[in-house]
């Protein structure tokens, strides 16, 4: 695997949407041709060597490149957005929406990221080190699919709307959780190791949530039906099972009504 | 003799008046006396015939003081401004005409800037729950004359929509609802005891932030699952949930006409989502419709002329030009601010800053700043220039859109101070000058 090593040496007055910070637009490419891509900001077009030095070599293709970032790139936006395969290290944090429609790969940040990230998630691994905003893995605005596979998984803690309209994938926050998570999901599976706030599972058609702390305020549309024994992430525990949300609409399956499954460690 | 003008639209709430008198003076210059009017409409077109108005631009010197300057002169430093700006924000419109919306679209265009209403400080969140869940709704015409069943939730009309109560949802007599507020139900559902819980038959003082959880236990009644409720639910007692339920199932017709309660408090826009759903669950068994309660007169505007023209009814980033994109919490006014992520900032109809956080003005403050306003206010008073406009719907004609989705067109019942200019003539001037700029 070649790897391309992107540092952000100019600071943007505004901030900057480098779209174009992906292993599928550096295949194939010299460091020239990288340095001439597109990037916004604001109405600027202008090209990531405007910001960036870029150093290294890039893969054949997307499966064969690596992109290291460095610097501070917590006004950089959308990197990572829609990457296929290939491989992204951000040595610190990112803005808004990395990681956004993924669809294979790795993208390893290993500070906090913004909002809308890893939204529309269609495939591949996302790992946050540090703490993740609001509309984790969630759908864009007026969009009834959400994350549909992948992986992503926060070190710290997320904000609100995590997984919401949610239909596959799976979401692990080893902190705590703002409130909504999984609103109106209709698959995938969240699960919190930290303390959830309120509106779990909201409006919620099907999925698994797992809150392995304290959940502050209960939907009233969750009903416990038992306890069960559940491997979680490689771990074993004891959970309470509920089932909801009753105010929401449900499928069948052979004719038995389909709810989403909230458990709350005991 | 002085001249009484019929069927005036008012220019204050979104419930848009349209049955205003104005006494006019022989001159045609000056407004005597205003009927079928609150005490805040009433005021706006007093205020019209104010002598301290502004009656040109203002631009600010280095020592800080505002010195008067002529239109081309304002419009200049405005296209200019346009044209060296990354990402300006044009903000506002909730006290304009269509038409001026429109040609602040043309002119957000050519900049590539961001074009923001109102609604993001305000109902932009009800926008989010329509784009995700739909908008089962209607005129005030049919609550008038159906609904004998109106739910007040998280508004509070008795203050900031006066006369929405008198001419559509409590009292008036419709064709189908002859006993008038004697054959309506009226629900309030608020955190405080307010004046309109105080006239409402039912208050549901529910926990202040914990609507979405009592909304969600309306649905379970509908659905079917009261047994699941738990006893009380965001401060509200099983048994009352149970009652107006009940209440709500065997309506004729029914409207939740709902305000700031949801949209700004937790969740914001999933409290509307789920008011939405409700709408939709009670819909099984009868006809139940929910409304918006818009603020100012034409805040629906800019939503039905932008959604129009570019997709998207707020928060439009149009800096790519050749698409608009839109995500509240990147694109909206706030977010922007608060990031520090616009250089240039014009203040149409509205008083971002009496409306915004401190913090947000402060990053609005270090770039250069326009208000466009008839009067004097907050906004105008921080700005780097501030030009006076004819009021909409005393002085400029024009279309607006009531809080139901239904065009008025507003008339114009005096002139304008000598010179001051439309909002709509100011934008198309603006556009003109970057024009002649970019050649």
């Amino acid at each position: 695997m070649d790897t391309v090593t992107v540092t952000l040496v100019n600071k943007p007055e505004l901030i900057i949407e480098a779209y174009n910070i992906t292993p599928d637009a550096f295949a194939g490419k010299s460091l020239e041709e990288i340095g001439n891509l597109e990037c916004h900001e604001g109405n600027h077009k202008t090209a990531l060597k405007e910001f960036f030095t870029i150093t290294g070599k890039a893969g054949a293709t997307a499966e064969s490149t690596k992109i290291i970032v460095k610097g501070d790139c917590t006004r950089v936006k959308r990197i990572g957005q829609k990457m296929s395969a290939g491989e992204i290290v951000i040595e610190g944090n990112a803005d808004m929406y990395t990681g956004g429609w993924m669809l294979g790969g790795k993208l390893h940040v290993t500070g906090n990221v913004d909002a809308f990230c890893g939204i529309q998630m269609e495939g591949g691994e996302f790992i946050i080190d540090g703490n993740a905003d609001n509309h984790l893995g969630s759908s864009y605005r007026g969009d009834w699919r959400g994350m549909r596979g992948g992986l992503i998984r926060v070190g710290g803690n997320a904000g609100s709307d995590v997984g919401t309209f949610m239909i596959g994938g799976t979401i692990i926050i080893e902190g705590n959780a703002g409130i909504h998570i999984a609103t109106h999901a209709e698959g995938g599976t969240i699960i919190v190791k930290g303390n959830a706030m309120s509106r779990v599972g909201g409006q919620m058609v099907k999925g698994d949530v797992y809150i392995f702390g304290t959940i502050d305020v209960m939907m009233p549309g969750f009903r416990y039906i038992g306890d069960v024994e559940k491997e979680v992430d490689g771990k074993s525990a004891t959970f309470a099972h509920y089932i909801g949300d009753l105010g929401e609409r449900h499928p069948t399956r052979k004719g038995e009504v389909i709810y989403g499954n909230l458990y709350q460690k005991i | 003799m002085a001249k009484v003008i019929k069927d005036v639209g008012c220019p204050y709430c979104g419930a848009c008046c349209d049955d205003v008198e104005v006494t006019v003076s022989d001159d045609g210059k000056k407004i005597l006396e205003v009927a079928n009017v609150c005490a805040i409409g009433a005021e706006i077109f007093k205020h019209a015939s104010r002598e301290d108005r502004v009656k040109l631009p203002r631009m600010r010197q280095p020592d800080g003081t505002y010195k008067d300057v002529s239109y081309t002169e304002a419009i200049d430093f405005t296209a200019k401004m346009l044209v060296k700006a990354k990402k300006p924000l044009i903000f506002g419109f909730g006290s304009t005409n269509c038409e001026a919306m429109s040609s602040a679209a043309k002119v957000a265009e050519k900049a590539g800037a961001v074009l923001d209403n109102c609604a993001s400080i305000c109902h932009g969140s009800s926008f989010l729950a329509m784009f995700d869940n739909g908008y089962p709704s209607c005129t005030l015409g049919e609550t008038k004359n159906r609904a004998d069943v109106v739910v007040y939730w998280g508004s509070n009309p008795a203050h900031a929509h006066p006369r929405h109560m008198s001419r559509y949802a409590m009292f008036p007599r419709g064709f189908f609802t002859g006993k008038g507020v004697m054959g309506r139900k009226v629900i309030t559902v608020d955190p405080r005891f307010t004046d309109t819980a105080r006239v409402s038959d039912i208050h549901l003082q529910v926990k202040q932030g914990h609507d979405y959880e009592l909304f969600n236990a309306f649905r379970m009644v509908v659905r079917g699952f009261e047994a699941d409720i738990p006893d009380v639910v965001a401060g509200i007692k099983k048994e009352q949930i149970l009652e107006v339920a009940e209440i709500m199932k065997n309506a004729r017709f029914g409207t939740i006409f709902y305000g700031m309660g949801l949209c700004h408090s937790d969740g914001r826009n999933h409290n509307v989502d789920e008011a939405i759903s409700l709408t939709r669950d009670l819909n099984e068994t009868t006809k139940w419709t929910i409304m918006a309660m818009r603020g100012h007169y034409n805040i629906t505007g800019p939503g039905a002329v932008w959604s129009w023209q570019f997709g998207f009814p707020y928060c439009l980033d149009l800096t790519k030009k050749n698409m608009a994109h839109m995500n509240p919490g990147e694109t909206s006014s706030i977010d922007l601010a608060m990031r520090d992520e616009i250089d240039a900032f014009i203040n149409i109809g509205t008083d971002a800053g009496a409306h915004f956080p401190i913090e947000a003005v402060k990053h609005i403050k270090k770039h250069p700043m326009v208000t466009i306003d008839p009067n004097i206010c907050m906004a105008s008073e921080i700005s780097d220039l501030h030009i006076p406009v004819g009021i909409v719907g005393v002085e400029v004609a024009g279309i607006v859109y009531r809080m139901d989705n239904v065009p008025i067109q507003y008339r114009k019942v005096i002139d304008p101070p000598e010179g001051v200019i439309s909002d709509e003539e100011l934008f198309e001037r603006i556009y003109q000058r970057m024009c002649e700029l970019e050649a």
